[in-house]
């Protein structure tokens, strides 16, 4: 078995009297899209949260890569190789789509005022590499010709490309899309798709957080569903969409 | 095509700038000849508040953090230069006399270099407990900051005299540049210089350093950073920008430059007092930086030399029109100048939210990549 990327175990979290999650754990091979599903509610932004450390776990242990790894500071995290989108955009909306991923690449670089004032070689080295390849992941994502566009005035579904270029400038080990298709329309999804397709191709692994079954359904090679905080159903797609109790969380009962 | 244009382009902006410069050289001369040095005092008030706006340009404009007690750092940069430069301490402290029996006169210079780190200091000891606020919540407490700052040096003349309260520093020493004297009149090759023309050239040097690490900064990494900050700071956290660092850091940048500006202001002025750094000071700075254009460094330029300009304007138009119109002073020049300061801001507000001369849009701009051999993108990505 090769090893794990990341590896959860026994996240519990509360808010107040609600046990958002309780004993939630998941393993994710590298090179894999791990989906992660439920109804509304059911903890998943939750979870995306606390791996991502906006939230802070009650409990839980947490190996990225081999390494102990425990998300404090948000900022860390990226650093940590986990990069994230937002389920509802969050872009810099007055910066051009290509700052937009220029700023994704703050974590991997390194001049400080200094090297900002007085701009030697290696600051300006720095600086060419960042804004090549910043033009590279647009490319990438296909929005290349927009790259002076300012990101608010971006059409949706390039908002959403966008926000995943910026994601993989940060050179995440795990890129955690939070419902990257929400509000899409049908061909947008399909385009979707086939990027983050392309992304697995190029050795990237991905946990997606997603609403719409069918597109988890057809991209994903493992994944995890929870509901009312706890995993209900856990590996292959196809035995998952199976699992009585995943049809349950979804229809309800059948009647009698 | 594309070749042609560009180059077009940058003529016309050398142009532009080559025109900018020879309007700055030649600005107190005119000034001297038609108004006499009372205008010259007022170009260099303008640009001392230029710089100023400059600074504030960086945490309002560039971070997006509201700082409505930034002329504090200005006091801070004044009165290090007045203590370190005049009898004020050695006079009060007898100790200190015998140390310094020629009294305390480290000189413009030094202090200069001592007043950007500890200008920065400040900006830190005050950005560090507003971390977490944000809009009218920060612009409260930098308020309070500011205000803390001035009553302090009011205050400190009891039980020991350190600031001398509202009477203020006198006697401060004036700017020598390679043994020069700047508050004296001298002649160079037949022309009359003034103070207040010396001191034009002096202050324009440091504009200029200001401008120049403004630029550097706004395109830089931590330039970026300081916008993804203002932008969103949730999503700046999660793109690994460290945002307690990064704001911090506005807050100490921003507080060199006013602190900086201080220094100046103490040496050309002689004297400073409490009077100079009320709150109505820092919401003035904000206002050449919000109506010029917030973030776009030669939108907040043109605002310094529009607002003070205007201000000056007033003073000698508001009563002479009056009298011309109506026979009689109605309303004083002060009041009226208030009056349509307040009127200027809404109507900018309105039709112009985000100032005079705004950051350009480079939406239409065609795409051009500047190929470096340094990076190709290994692996997939």
């Amino acid at each position: 078995m090769t090893a794990l990327l990341l590896s959860v175990q026994n996240i519990n979290k509360r808010f107040g009297g609600l046990q958002a999650l309780s004993e939630v754990g998941l393993q994710i091979a590298p090179g894999q899209i791990y989906g992660l599903i439920g109804p509304n509610g059911a903890g998943k932004t939750t979870f995306f949260n606390v791996i991502t450390g906006l939230y802070t776990p009650d409990s839980g242990t947490f190996m990225l890569d081999g390494k102990p790894y425990q998300p404090t500071a948000v900022h860390e995290v990226a650093k940590a190789g986990i990069a994230r989108t937002f389920q509802n955009i969050r872009l810099f909306g007055d910066m051009t789509a290509l700052e937009n991923v220029m700023v994704g690449r703050h974590v991997r670089t390194h001049a400080g005022i200094f090297g900002a004032v007085f701009r030697p070689a290696s600051v300006k080295r720095e600086e060419a590499a960042i804004e090549e390849m910043a033009h590279d992941l647009l490319e990438y994502v296909g929005i290349g010709q927009y790259a002076h566009y300012t990101a608010r005035n971006l059409s949706y579904g390039h908002q959403r490309r966008l926000e995943i270029a910026r994601a993989l400038a940060t050179e995440p080990k795990l890129l955690a899309l939070d419902e990257p298709a929400a509000g899409m329309n049908a061909t947008e999804k399909v385009e979707l798709r086939a990027l983050l397709d392309k992304i697995r191709q190029d050795g990237r692994t991905i946990l997606l957080i997603e609403h719409d079954v069918k597109l988890v359904m057809g991209l994903c090679d493992q994944m995890t569903v929870l509901d009312y905080g706890k995993v209900i159903a856990q590996g292959l797609p196809q035995d998952v969409q199976k699992d009585p109790a995943v049809i349950e969380a979804y229809l309800g009962t059948p009647a009698h | 095509m594309t070749i042609s244009t560009t180059s077009v382009f940058a003529n016309k902006k050398w142009l532009a700038i080559a025109g900018f410069a020879a309007i700055a050289l030649l600005a107190p001369f005119v000034a001297q000849t038609f108004g006499g040095n009372y205008w010259v005092r007022i170009l260099d008030f303008a640009l001392l508040y230029i710089m100023l706006a400059l600074g504030l340009n960086i945490v309002v404009g560039f971070a997006g953090l509201l700082d409505l007690g930034y002329i504090a750092f200005y006091a801070v940069g004044a009165y290090l230069m007045a203590l370190l430069s005049s009898p004020q301490l050695t006079t009060q402290f007898a100790e200190l006399a015998q140390l310094f029996p020629a009294g305390i006169h480290l000189g413009f210079w030094w202090v200069l270099l001592i007043a950007g780190p500890v200008a920065a200091l400040f900006g830190v000891l005050l950005g560090a407990p507003t971390l977490k606020l944000r809009g009218d919540y920060l612009a409260i407490v930098t308020l309070g900051f500011g205000e803390i700052i001035r009553i302090f040096l009011n205050n400190l003349d009891r039980p020991v005299n350190i600031t001398n309260g509202p009477k203020g520093i006198n006697a401060i020493d004036p700017v020598i540049l390679f043994g020069v004297d700047l508050s004296k009149a001298q002649e160079l090759f037949g022309i009359q210089l003034s103070p207040g023309l010396m001191y034009y050239y002096l202050i324009m040097v440091l504009v200029i350093g200001v401008v120049f690490v403004s630029l550097r900064l706004q395109h830089s990494r931590i330039g970026r950073a300081w916008v993804a900050i203002r932008e969103d700071e949730i999503a700046a956290k999660a793109m690994g920008i460290n945002t307690r660092n990064v704001k911090l850091l506005a807050f100490a940048m921003g507080a060199t430059f006013g602190g900086i500006s201080g220094v100046v202001f103490g040496a050309f002025q002689a004297f400073v007092s409490p009077e100079s750094f009320v709150l109505w000071e820092s919401i003035y700075v904000l206002a050449i930086v919000v109506l010029g254009g917030m973030g776009h460094i030669p939108g907040v330029i043109l605002g310094g030399i529009l607002l003070v300009g205007f201000q000056e304007f007033l003073r000698e138009l508001a009563e002479p029109v009056q009298k011309m119109l109506f026979g009689h002073v109605y309303i004083d020049a002060e009041v009226l100048r208030q009056l349509l300061f307040g009127l200027a801001l809404v109507v900018v507000m309105l039709y112009r939210p985000s100032g005079i001369w705004p950051a350009p849009k480079r939406e239409d701009r065609p795409v051009t990549r500047t190929r470096s051999h340094t990076s190709r993108l290994e692996g997939g990505v």
